[in-house]
């Protein structure tokens, strides 16, 4: 089937996702979020759960602390550290391409 | 469609208990995890042992897909028989909680029908949101761009059963998209039940790796080639760039490795990014009479020791 009609989205990071978008983006509850948030895994510490809003960075760490927990049954705080160590990589490897120097 | 063992996908006798296949399962995902595997067929390997590790560790598939796999050997040509699960009750995970674009076809067709039937289907419920990556030219961040996205859609059959429709979906990228960021389409994830409205679709942006810019953030970097007399005494370059042709100026004195930045060139938005020329000084071959000629009237007449700290 081809859609021939051009589909208009918009960029989440200019518009960010409330707790409730941000739990069925992840295919999660509420509360598994509202854990992360307060025991500082996830989001950026803002004190009051009706500021959260949650950006791109958050969703694609979400949905990789929630693959982390269910393929590997980790626990949170492991699977934030598998997380951060993937950031970190991220990062480094970052710099090296930004270097223009090869990283395999 | 082929028939998959999902017990040699996970290396298992079909007698092993749940702590096994799970041992078997992390053993495998941690190999094929596509984070880090470097398997170039690590996203189906992993696409397999997810869907084997959902059936074999739920009690109520697995004794379905038991019976049903007796008479059947991996990659066997199949076809499900109607009403293949009769007699056998599901409470697990199913189509609406499982995102089934990344389950293949053979697992859909025996399962996204299950736990459809009975009360659930008459709640009201919003569908899954569904999410998908995107890789993209640099030059689409600087301009926009149409991309077309295949989507496995799920439909339903006039027997109940599930199968996944392909749909093409025109989507617009919009100049300024980073690396990672998404693009969230209202609506276009899986269709509720019950009358409830639908997901939506989160695309994850990622950039085709491009041999003459790497990206940052909104920051662009590129490396520019230039001669030793062009380093060391200056000049000014007419080269391209994603945003067109620009004049840069090299200044005198230039050593490799120093940045020239381009204010604002960079992945365009409201704060656009900054585009940077890494100099990189590239040393004339001393292969001809003159040029040897040249680099010992150098050494000759310029005291100069690379070595020598200042």
């Amino acid at each position: 089937m081809v859609e021939n009609n051009i589909v208009d989205g918009e960029i989440l990071d200019e518009a960010t996702l409330t707790l409730e978008e941000f739990a069925h983006a992840c295919a999660v509850e509420r509360q598994w979020v509202k854990e992360r948030v307060e025991s500082g895994m996830l989001g950026d510490g803002t004190h009051y759960i009706s500021q959260w809003r949650f950006t791109s960075h958050d969703l694609i760490r979400a949905r990789r602390l929630r693959q982390m927990e269910y393929d590997f049954d980790a626990v949170p705080e492991l699977a934030a550290l598998v997380a951060d160590l993937f950031e970190e990589n991220e990062r480094l490897k970052g710099r090296l391409r930004a270097a223009g120097l090869p990283f395999h | 469609m082929e028939f998959k063992d999902y017990y040699q996908i996970l290396g298992i006798d079909r007698e092993a208990a749940i702590p096994d296949i799970k041992k078997a399962y992390r053993k495998l995902a941690r190999k094929y995890h596509p984070d880090i595997s470097k398997e170039p067929d690590a996203a189906l390997r992993m696409q397999e042992i997810n869907e084997a590790k959902a059936v074999l560790t739920d009690p109520e598939k697995r004794a379905a897909y038991d019976q049903l796999g007796e008479h059947y050997r991996a990659g066997q040509e199949f076809r499900p028989p109607p009403d293949w699960d009769a007699g056998f009750e599901f409470s697990g995970r199913n189509y609406e909680d499982v995102d089934l674009g990344e389950f293949s076809d053979f697992f859909t067709d025996l399962f996204s029908h299950v736990g459809r039937r009975g009360t659930r289907s008459h709640h009201r419920m919003r569908g899954l949101d569904r999410h998908a990556k995107v890789f993209i030219d640099l030059r689409d961040a600087y301009d926009g761009a149409t991309r077309t996205v295949t989507l496995h859609a799920p439909q339903t059959d006039p027997q109940g059963h599930v199968y996944l429709q392909p749909h093409n979906l025109k989507v617009r990228i919009p100049k300024g998209i980073t690396e990672g960021q998404h693009i969230r389409l209202a609506g276009q994830g899986h269709p509720g039940a019950g009358g409830g409205e639908a997901g939506d679709l989160y695309l994850e942006i990622h950039f085709t790796p491009n041999p003459d810019y790497r990206v940052e953030g909104k920051g662009v970097f590129a490396t520019l080639l230039v001669a030793p007399w062009e380093a060391a005494l200056g000049t000014s370059l007419t080269i391209p760039t994603p945003s067109g042709q620009v004049q840069l100026k090299v200044p005198k004195g230039s050593q490799s490795g120093r940045k020239l930045r381009l204010k604002g060139r960079g992945i365009p938005s409201s704060e656009p990014g900054d585009l940077y020329f890494v100099l990189n000084v590239v040393l004339p071959p001393a292969d001809t009479g003159k040029a040897r000629q040249l680099y010992e009237s150098m050494a000759r007449d310029i005291p100069f020791n690379p070595r020598q700290k200042r």
